[in-house]
C-alpha cells in the first residue's frame, strides 16, 4: 500500500442509493427538486421483493422516441427473471442514463422522459449533470464526504451486493507479474476478477501472492482496502460539511449501530497501521503577494494555481530529494527518481490523487493542461492506475474552504505530505516596516525514520523562496 | 444352474419387488434388486405382464431340468437349439445389466461379457461416484451459507472437509452399488463371463483375457453394450494428475485451488458445483457462444444466474482450448484458447488443474465389428429406431443389436437399460419401440436441473414444421409452500405443450430436487397422458411434487377430454 489519498470513487451518485431503501417513500420528488414535472424520471423498478438492484439487458427504444403510456421501454434483469418495463406516461425519451449492461439500484432513474420534444434537450442536460456529479475540490456544492461515507455504511448493511467502488491503490511497480509472461498478461483467479469487478479494483497494478504470482482473492481485498486507506489517510484533511449540509442526509438513522462494511473495516485496520510510522509536522508562513500576481497574469494562459503550487513544491523537492524518499521496510529507503506530486482531490464524495509526473521537468503550461486532463479524467473515473498511484509527495488544499491551517496524516509509502491552507491578507512586516501582506500557511507532515527537522525546515525555506520570488516557476 | 430352493418358487428371485404381491421369499431377494435403481429408469414404464412372463420362466426352468447342459454356472433357462445361450450381452455396464435382468425375467439364457469391472461408467467411473462428491457439496454449500442457516434460526461453526474422506465416500459407493449389481446378476443365475468380447461372426462371439485362451459361444441374439469413455479433443495431453478427465476427477486426488473445467455441459456443471463448495474456483471453457448448450435457453439463463454468476467461477465462451499443457517443472497448466470461429489464438489461460468434459466417445474397440462388415460412425455403431446394427451396406445385421453410449442415440445410464430392456422385448418377439421423448435426464448441481422431451426451441421448430402451436406454462418453487420451507424458492418449471390437445411436449424444472420431480412429467409422456387428464391427479400438500400440479393445472388446453378417457361404453 503506498500511496496516500489514492483513489475512491464513492458510488456515483450515493443520494440515489439513500433511495433504494424501498420502504422509503416518496422516491423521486425531494431529491431532485429542479427536475419539473414535465420531464419526468424512469426508475429502476422492484421486481421482486429481494431485488435491489437490476442490469438493464436492453433497452427497446432509443432516444427521441416518442413513447405512449404503457409500452415496454427497457428489458430489465433482476436477481430473478428478465422483464419488460413499461412507462407510465406519454412522451418521449429524453435521455438513457445507465446504458445497457449498466446496473442501478432499485429506485433510482435510469432515463428521463420529456413531455414534449423541445423538454428534450434540456432533459439531456440534466441527465448529464446527475450522472456525472461536480467533482472539483473547489466547488461548494460537491456533497460532504464525510457523510457521503456514513449513508454509504448504512447502504451496504442493508444490501451486500451494491458495489463498493474502490479505485485500487497498491504499488505501482506490482505490474509485473510472474505470472504473465513479462507482465504482459494479468493472471487472476475467477473470484478475483469477480471482487475487482465488484470493488472496482484495476488488476492491473495489483500484486499477486497466489502460485505463480497469480493475484487471488485476497489481493484484491488487500488492494482495495489499501485503496480506501488512502482516502480515510486523507479524510482528515476533508472539508467538514457545514451545518446546512447536516440537515441534508435523510439516509441515516441516528442513534443506529451501523458495523462496519468490508471497506471501512480495511480503512479502520490501515489507519491502525499508519500508526507505525513517526511522523512529526512542520509548519511554515508564506508570503504569496508575489504568486497572486503571477496566478493572475497567466491565469488566463489555462494555468491553475494548483499547478503553480505543485510546481513550487516540485522546484524545491530537488534541492532537498531526502524529501521525496520514501521509507518502506524501515531499515532503508529510496531516493526516488522522478518527483511526482499527487494532488488530493475530493471528488463525488470521495478523493482521489491525480499524479503530475515529473512536475519539477514539465513547463508551468503542460502542467496545467496535464492537470486539467487528469481532473477531467477522474471526474469521468478513467484515471489508470499510474495517474493516481505514483506519487512520491503529496499535496493538499483546503484553502478554497477558508481553511487556514490544517494537518494531513502521512500515508503509509511515501515520505512527506505538505497541508496547504488559504492565502489571506495579513499585518506584517518587512524591512522594518508595517503592510499588509498575503500570506497563507503551509504544514508538512513526514516520516521521521528518514526526514528529520532540519530537512523539512531547509525545504520549507526553499519552497517559500520559490514562491515569494516565483519567477522560475514559468521557466 | 438355479438352486433347488429357488426353482421351486422360480417366480421370487426373478420377480421385481416392486411389480406383484411380494411374499415373504422375494421379500429378501428384492432387497438386492432394488438397491440398484441407481441410475433412473422405472421399470413399470415398460411392460406390465408380470404374470405371463413368470409362468414362462417357470415352465422354461422345468424344461431346462430334464436336459444336461454344459454351461455349468447358468441356470436362467434353457438356450435355443443349437445355441450356447439365447442372449449374449458385452459390456456389463448399466445397459448390459438392464438388458440381462429383463431377458432373464423373459426366461432367456443370458450371458453377460466384461472386460473391465461390473457396473461400467456409471456405477465406477460416473453417475454413481459424481453423486457421492454432490451429496458432499450439497451439505458444505448448505452449512457455509450463513445466511440460509441464519434464516433457519441455525448456528453452525466454520465447516471443514477431509479431502480423503470425501473421496472414500465416493470410492465406497461406487463398491457397494458394484457388488449390488454383480450380485443382482449373479442370484438371478446370469453368467457374468470375464475377458474382452469379440464378435466373430454372425450369432458367434468369443472373449477371454490377454495371455488365457479364448472361449468361443454361440448366441440366438448380441446385445453390444460397451458404452464410452471420456472424449478428449487433439492437442490436449491429459496427464491425469494436472489434466485430468471425469475417470480421475471422481477419485478426488487434490482440490486444486483454480481448476479449468473444458465443456460446460452436464459432467463440467456438476464438478463445477462439487469443486466450488469444495473450494476451487473455477473457469469454464465453452466452445458454443453460451454455457449450458444443451438446456432450454430459459432454463439455462436461470441456472447461469444461480449456479455460475455468485460462484467462484468464471468462464469463456466460443472459444475452443487447442493445447493444453500439464503442469510441469514448477510451471502451471497451460491453456491456449482460439477462438471458435477465426481459430486466433485469444488467449491464454494458467491454472492449477484443467478437467476435460468435452464429452463422451464411443468405446468400440476391439469389438471385432469388421468380422460382420460394420463401420462406425463418428465412432458410434450405427442402428436402427429398435437398436438393430445396420451394416456398411445399409442393411440390418440379423440377431446383433446395440445399446447405450456405443449407439449415441442419447448417452444416459437409463437410456442404455431402456434400450436394452426395449431390445429383449424384441427379441421375445414383441414390437417394441423406446420413446426417447419420454427419456429423464437430470443434472446433480445444487438445486439440480432435469428435463424430459423437447426444449422451447425444439419444439418450436417441430411445431413449425408439422403446423401446429406451442404453449408454455411456468410455475415457480416461490408459491410452493414446501420449497418456501426448506427456504428453496429458487426455481422453475416449464411445461411445453400443445394447446390443442393436451400433449406433453417438454418439461423442464429447475429447482430443489427437480432430479426427482420430472418422473411425473416423463411417465405422463411415455405413457401418453394428457394435461387435461392428468392435471385431476392429487398431489399430496405439502409437496415439491405441487409444483408440476400447479404447472399442469395453468396449462390452457382447449380440447376438454381427451381421447383416452372416451365415453363409457356398454360391453
Amino acid at each position: 500500500m503506498a500511496h496516500l489519498l489514492n483513489s475512491s470513487f464513492i458510488p456515483s451518485s450515493p443520494s440515489l442509493r439513500r433511495h433504494s431503501i424501498p420502504s422509503s417513500p416518496s422516491l423521486c420528488t425531494p431529491r431532485k427538486p429542479q427536475i419539473q414535472a414535465k420531464i419526468r424520471e424512469i426508475f429502476m423498478p422492484a421486481l421482486s421483493s429481494t431485488m435491489t438492484e437490476g442490469k438493464i439487458v436492453s433497452w427497446v427504444r432509443s432516444e427521441g422516441d416518442k413513447l405512449s403510456k404503457g409500452e415496454s421501454v427497457v428489458v430489465v434483469e433482476s436477481d430473478k427473471a428478465d422483464m419488460d418495463v413499461e412507462t407510465f406516461y406519454d412522451g418521449y425519451l429524453a435521455a438513457i442514463m445507465v446504458e445497457e449492461g449498466g446496473v442501478a439500484a432499485v429506485g433510482s432513474a435510469i432515463a428521463l422522459l420529456a413531455e414534449t420534444e423541445d423538454e428534450i434537450a434540456e432533459a439531456k442536460s440534466k441527465a448529464s449533470s446527475s450522472s456525472s456529479p461536480s467533482s472539483s475540490p473547489a466547488t461548494s456544492d460537491s456533497p460532504p464526504p464525510a457523510l457521503e461515507k456514513t449513508v454509504e455504511a448504512g447502504a451496504a448493511d442493508s444490501a451486500p451486493s451494491p458495489p463498493t467502488p474502490v479505485v485500487k491503490a497498491t504499488v505501482a511497480a506490482s505490474s509485473v507479474h510472474p505470472a504473465s509472461e513479462g507482465g504482459k498478461r494479468i493472471v487472476a483467479s475467477p473470484y478475483a476478477k469477480k471482487l475487482a469487478k465488484d470493488l472496482m479494483v484495476d488488476l492491473s497494478g495489483v500484486a499477486g501472492s497466489g502460485p505463480m504470482g497469480r493475484i487471488v482473492a485476497k489481493d484484491v481485498e488487500a488492494a482495495a482496502a489499501a485503496g480506501s486507506a488512502a482516502v480515510s489517510t486523507t479524510a482528515a484533511e476533508v472539508p467538514k460539511p457545514s451545518g446546512a449540509k447536516v440537515a441534508a442526509s435523510p439516509g441515516i438513522e441516528l442513534g443506529t449501530v451501523v458495523p462496519f462494511t468490508t471497506m471501512q473495516g480495511a480503512v479502520s485496520r490501515n489507519m491502525v497501521e499508519s500508526l507505525a510510522v513517526p511522523t512529526f509536522r512542520v509548519g511554515y508562513t508564506i508570503t504569496t503577494d508575489a504568486l497572486d500576481a503571477l496566478y493572475k497574469k497567466i491565469k488566463s494562459k489555462g494555468v491553475t494555481m494548483t499547478a503553480l503550487l505543485a510546481k513550487a513544491a516540485a522546484l524545491a523537492l530537488v534541492k532537498h530529494p531526502v524529501v521525496n524518499s520514501s521509507c518502506r521496510d524501515g531499515k532503508s529507503f529510496t531516493y526516488n527518481s522522478s518527483i511526482n506530486i499527487a494532488v488530493a482531490v475530493a471528488i463525488d464524495g470521495g478523493l482521489i490523487t491525480p499524479v503530475l509526473q515529473d512536475a519539477d521537468k514539465v513547463d508551468i503550461y503542460s502542467l496545467s493542461r496535464k492537470w486539467k486532463e487528469l481532473v477531467d479524467k477522474a471526474r469521468a473515473k478513467q484515471l489508470q492506475p499510474h495517474e493516481y498511484n505514483t506519487g512520491t509527495f503529496t499535496l493538499s488544499n483546503l484553502g478554497m474552504f477558508g481553511v487556514d491551517h490544517f494537518d494531513a496524516i502521512l500515508p503509509p509509502g511515501t515520505g512527506a505530505i505538505m497541508a496547504v491552507g488559504a492565502s489571506q491578507p495579513t499585518v506584517a512586516t518587512k524591512d522594518g516596516r508595517i503592510g499588509m501582506k498575503s500570506q497563507m500557511q503551509v504544514n508538512v507532515t513526514a516520516d521521521h525514520r528518514v526526514i528529520y527537522g532540519a530537512d523539512l525546515a531547509s525545504f520549507l525555506q526553499t519552497l517559500a523562496k520559490i514562491i515569494e520570488d516565483p519567477k522560475d516557476l514559468t521557466l | 444352474m438355479q438352486s433347488s430352493i429357488s426353482l421351486s418358487l422360480s417366480p421370487s428371485p426373478i420377480t421385481r419387488s416392486d411389480r406383484t404381491a411380494v411374499d415373504s421369499f422375494a421379500a429378501n431377494y428384492s432387497i438386492r434388486p432394488r438397491s440398484l435403481r441407481f441410475c433412473g429408469l422405472r421399470r413399470e414404464v415398460l411392460g406390465f405382464k408380470s404374470s405371463s412372463s413368470t409362468q414362462l420362466v417357470a415352465s422354461s426352468t422345468r424344461q431346462h431340468l430334464k436336459k444336461k447342459v454344459s454351461a455349468s454356472l447358468s441356470g436362467n433357462g434353457t438356450p435355443s437349439k443349437g445355441f450356447d445361450y439365447d442372449l449374449v450381452i458385452i459390456g456389463a455396464g448399466v445397459g448390459g445389466h438392464g438388458a440381462a435382468l429383463h431377458a432373464v425375467e423373459k426366461g432367456l439364457k443370458t450371458a453377460i461379457i466384461e472386460g473391465d469391472v461390473v457396473g461400467g461408467t456409471c456405477v465406477n467411473r460416473g453417475c454413481v461416484p459424481s453423486k457421492a462428491l454432490l451429496a458432499v457439496s450439497g451439505r458444505m454449500r448448505e452449512l457455509q451459507n450463513e445466511h440460509h442457516m441464519k434464516a433457519f434460526g441455525l448456528q453452525v461453526a466454520a465447516a471443514g472437509y477431509d479431502r480423503q474422506g470425501v473421496a472414500d465416500h465416493a470410492n465406497n459407493l461406487a463398491s457397494k452399488i458394484r457388488s449390488n449389481l454383480t450380485n443382482s446378476m449373479k442370484a438371478l443365475g446370469v453368467d457374468i463371463l470375464t475377458g474382452v468380447g469379440t464378435i466373430l461372426g454372425p450369432q458367434k462371439v468369443k472373449f477371454g483375457k490377454v495371455g488365457f485362451t479364448d472361449n468361443v459361444i454361440t448366441a440366438k441374439d448380441i446385445i453390444i453394450a460397451t458404452g464410452s469413455v471420456p472424449s478428449v479433443p487433439k492437442g490436449i495431453e491429459v496427464d491425469g494428475k494436472t489434466v485430468i478427465t471425469s475417470d480421475h476427477a471422481l477419485k478426488l486426488e487434490f482440490v486444486p485451488d483454480w481448476i479449468a473445467i473444458v465443456g460446460s455441459g452436464y459432467i463440467g456443471l456438476e464438478f463445477s458445483d462439487v469443486y466450488t463448495a469444495l473450494g476451487s474456483e473455477v473457469t469454464f471453457v465453452e466452445a458454443l457462444d453460451q454455457l449450458m448448450p444443451g438446456f432450454d435457453p430459459e432454463i439455462g439463463k436461470l441456472a447461469q444466474r444461480v449456479l455460475i454468476n455468485p460462484r467462484k467461477i468464471d468462464y469463456h465462451t466460443g472459444v475452443f482450448a487447442s493445447k493444453i499443457t500439464p503442469a510441469k517443472d514448477g510451471k502451471p497448466v497451460t491453456i491456449e484458447l482460439i477462438d471458435a470461429k477465426t481459430k486466433e489464438l485469444k488467449d491464454t489461460l494458467e491454472v492449477d488443474a484443467a478437467l476435460i468434459a468435452t464429452g463422451r466417445a464411443p468405446f468400440t474397440k476391439g469389438l471385432g465389428l469388421e468380422n460382420i462388415n460394420v463401420e462406425t460412425q463418428r465412432g458410434f455403431v450405427p442402428v436402427d429406431e429398435c437398436m438393430r446394427v445396420i451394416d456398411a451396406n445399409g442393411n440390418l445385421v440379423p440377431h446383433l443389436y446395440c445399446i447405450g453410449d456405443a449407439n449415441g442415440k442419447m448417452m444416459l445410464a437409463h437410456a442404455a437399460s431402456a434400450q436394452g430392456i426395449s431390445v429383449v422385448e424384441q427379441v421375445c418377439g414383441k414390437d417394441h419401440v423406446l420413446n426417447h421423448l419420454s427419456i429423464p435426464a437430470a443434472c446433480f448441481t445444487h438445486p439440480e436441473i432435469s428435463m424430459v422431451g423437447l426444449t422451447e426451441p425444439q419444439a418450436r421448430e417441430k411445431a413449425e414444421k408439422e403446423g401446429f402451436e406451442v404453449s408454455i406454462a411456468k410455475t415457480s418453487f416461490k408459491a410452493n409452500t414446501k420449497a418456501l420451507a426448506e427456504n428453496e424458492g429458487e426455481g422453475l418449471a416449464k411445461l411445453i405443450y400443445r394447446p390443442d390437445n393436451g400433449e406433453i411436449l417438454g418439461v423442464h424444472i429447475f429447482g430443489l430436487h427437480a432430479a426427482d420431480l420430472i418422473h411425473e412429467a416423463s411417465n405422463a409422456i411415455a405413457m401418453g397422458t394428457h394435461i387435461q387428464d392428468i392435471k385431476f391427479a392429487v398431489h399430496a400438500h405439502p409437496t415439491l411434487s405441487e409444483v408440476l400440479d400447479e404447472l399442469f393445472k395453468a396449462a390452457k388446453v382447449k380440447a376438454n377430454v381427451s381421447s383416452q378417457v372416451g365415453k363409457p361404453v356398454a360391453v
